[in-house]
């Protein structure tokens, strides 16, 4: 057979959109797997995933099963990381812990970034006194101090994972919309655009199916670098009793019930840390891939 | 009648000014709008936390009244924001005093804590920013990549903790928790708040290396996050200069290496880092909340988590405006520096 699936993908006129996708996908993807410290981030935030999607399967011992008789041990073969005040075996409560982080970014992204996405694309392609408007709302919101009102909110809506997510995404979605509205900027004059406003299709088509598409690399590469962040504003939250309500295994809180035993058996705490730092790595390597494959003007802006 | 080209040139400033005063007035006032929308979604219902749950009809209503919380929002906002204006926060629930005195002081513990990191971060950031640009792949390139990622990947809180058992427990080597051992508390008058100048005007010495004592590892915290970004800025902007063409030229012409790093490719980017040092000295402030928690430092960071957990929605919002005005004036005026400073952003 003459025609391969790798010429398939990389064919310079392909036939259908699905053929065009993921022969970029295929692309981005070759390279990606050129840059060492880009593998090594996707492989850590794989193996989150793993970890988070068989949770009960890896962890040797449940997350919530006190065992009082072994409170408190140091880390060793049958303890990997060693147990907490309780007796549970903190290895299995960070393994259980990884499904609150995932869900905690997942869910920010979800609801952040196509708020801003939107506001963006609608203020830069429009224009005029709406992108004045819009713009200097978001410019207000931009020049907060994202930890101290999500603070804040989190304290007006109560402790809990839900309202952490709600108090974070919050706080996080002026970003994505700045870029939209840069990326909407450069071609919202386009000819492509002049021609589907030609054949008549509403301004809500448009935004929706031809100006967010192309806003979506450099929203994605943004995401990817502010997962980090995210995650450690969550972490914080839980470290000052505002977000995941114990039992739940979360890296934050858990950080905050070992700092009494911090100086004797620092395994408690420590450990949890570890784990934020890796993922959050993990995120960082990531993102700087991505932006150099998808968006390499953006060097410096982090 | 022409405007002559100084007076419009004046003219043109002013209105920048002008325009510039209306977006800081904006900001603040949507600040403002925000805390005044917190403390009204509180589900805590105010009346009844002053009236009590067994109140009649009447009574509610009248304190509500009384509070006046039966106006329009418009006109409570409007309330609000001259009540801010005129300095009054409120009262706090857990110390029973205005919050705003609680504010005036707790404040200089904070500005102290975060001063002190922010040059940290400048003297090590900047000089170490430098060399890793002019010596691009070496080692200390690679530390000044890895570091900057620590510097978003560490959390704060943990990096705290692990230090006061390493440094304090393990060492020996700092102080613990607090600003001053506690046998030295309230020996030195308060006259600027901030200890390190207050023992010194008082002539304690002692007093004053304690101080610093437990200051140190704080700082050092607080000023790594800022070390990290300040080193990453300087990096990229050193990287820019050095690959222009003026600085090959300095070099065919046989300057010293020293001089067309330090006089030549660093003079332009030093109004840069003011905008890159301002941003990290703003967001030291709101990173101390973290730190002062870990290390019960007496300042507003703590002030606010204390509040947070007591419910205390006065002291919150109280807390959360001031780092928030104060985030946001160190903001505008590193942009109006940087304005001043660089003849092109005129």
């Amino acid at each position: 057979m003459a025609v391969t699936y790798r010429d398939w993908l990389l064919d310079d006129s392909p036939s259908s959109r699905l053929q065009a996708g993921l022969g970029r996908s295929y692309r981005v993807s070759m390279a990606l797997a050129r840059n060492p410290l880009a593998v090594a981030g996707a492989l850590i935030i794989l193996t989150l995933i793993l970890m988070a999607a068989f949770a009960p399967w890896i962890a040797p011992y449940s997350a919530t099963g006190q065992d009082l008789t072994n409170r408190l041990m140091p880390p060793s073969a049958q303890h990997w990381m060693g147990t907490d005040e309780l007796g549970r075996d903190i290895f299995s409560r960070i393994i259980h812990g990884s499904r609150i982080t995932l869900m905690i970014v997942t869910m920010v992204a979800l609801i952040s970034a196509p708020i801003g996405l939107v506001v963006g694309a609608v203020s830069g392609y429009f224009g005029g006194s709406t992108d004045r408007i819009m713009m200097g709302l978001t410019d207000i919101f931009l020049s907060m101090p994202k930890l101290i009102l999500a603070l804040a909110f989190v304290a007006a809506l109560g402790p809990g994972i839900e309202n952490a997510i709600i108090a974070i995404a919050i706080t996080a979605w002026p970003v994505y919309a700045r870029i939209a509205r840069a990326e909407t900027m450069t071609f919202r004059d386009a000819e492509f655009i002049a021609a589907v406003q030609l054949q008549g299709a509403s301004s809500t088509r448009i935004i929706l199916r031809h100006v967010l598409p192309l806003c979506a690399s450099s929203t994605i590469v943004r995401v990817t670098l502010d997962m980090a962040g995210i995650i450690l504003t969550a972490a914080g939250l839980g470290f000052l009793g505002l977000g995941a309500q114990p039992p739940l295994p979360e890296w934050g809180a858990m950080i905050s019930r070992g700092r009494n035993f911090i100086l004797d058996q620092w395994w408690v705490a420590t450990m949890p840390g570890f784990a934020i730092i890796l993922v959050s790595l993990g995120f960082c390597f990531l993102g700087d891939g991505l932006r150099d494959v998808l968006d390499p003007k953006q060097e410096n802006k982090q | 009648m022409r405007i002559s080209a100084a007076t419009g040139r004046i003219l043109g400033r002013l209105g920048g000014a002008a325009r510039f005063a209306a977006v800081v007035a904006f900001t603040f006032l949507g600040l403002l709008a925000i805390t005044f929308f917190i403390g009204r979604v509180v589900p805590i219902d105010p009346v009844l936390s002053v009236v009590g749950d067994r109140a009649t009809n009447e009574v509610y209503e009248a304190a509500r009244k009384a509070m006046g919380l039966d106006r329009p929002l418009v006109v409570q906002f409007f309330a609000y924001v001259w009540d801010v204006l005129t300095g009054d926060l409120g009262q706090s629930i857990s110390t029973g005093r205005p919050v705003v005195q609680d504010l005036i002081r707790v404040f200089p513990a904070t500005l102290e804590m975060a001063t002190i990191g922010i040059l940290i971060g400048v003297l090590l950031g900047v000089p170490m920013g430098v060399t890793a640009a002019t010596r691009q792949g070496s080692f200390s390139d690679q530390i000044i990549r890895v570091l900057g990622l620590l510097g978003y990947s560490v959390p704060a809180f943990w990096l705290g903790l692990v230090g006061l058992a390493v440094f304090y427990a393990g060492l020996g080597w700092v102080a613990g928790p607090g600003r001053i051992d506690f046998f030295y508390d309230g020996m030195v008058d308060p006259v600027t708040g901030l200890y390190l100048v207050d023992s010194l005007i008082a002539g304690e010495t002692e007093i004053f290396w304690n101080a610093v004592s437990h200051l140190l590892l704080p700082s050092f915290i607080l000023g790594f996050f800022s070390l990290a970004y300040i080193a990453r800025m300087t990096r990229s902007f050193m990287l820019d200069q050095l690959s222009q063409e003026y600085v090959t030229t300095a070099r065919v012409k046989g300057v010293p290496e020293w001089k067309v790093v330090w006089r030549h490719a660093f003079y332009p980017i030093r109004i840069q880092l003011i905008t890159v040092i301002g941003l990290s000295y703003a967001s030291l402030l709101e990173g101390s909340v973290m730190i002062e928690t870990v290390f019960s430092w007496p300042g507003i960071g703590n002030y606010l988590t204390t509040a947070l957990l007591n419910a205390d929605m006065n002291a919150v919002l109280g807390a959360t405006l001031v780092i928030g005005a104060v985030f946001i004036f160190i903001n505008k005026m590193s942009d109006v520096l940087y304005r001043i400073l660089d003849p092109r952003a005129r």
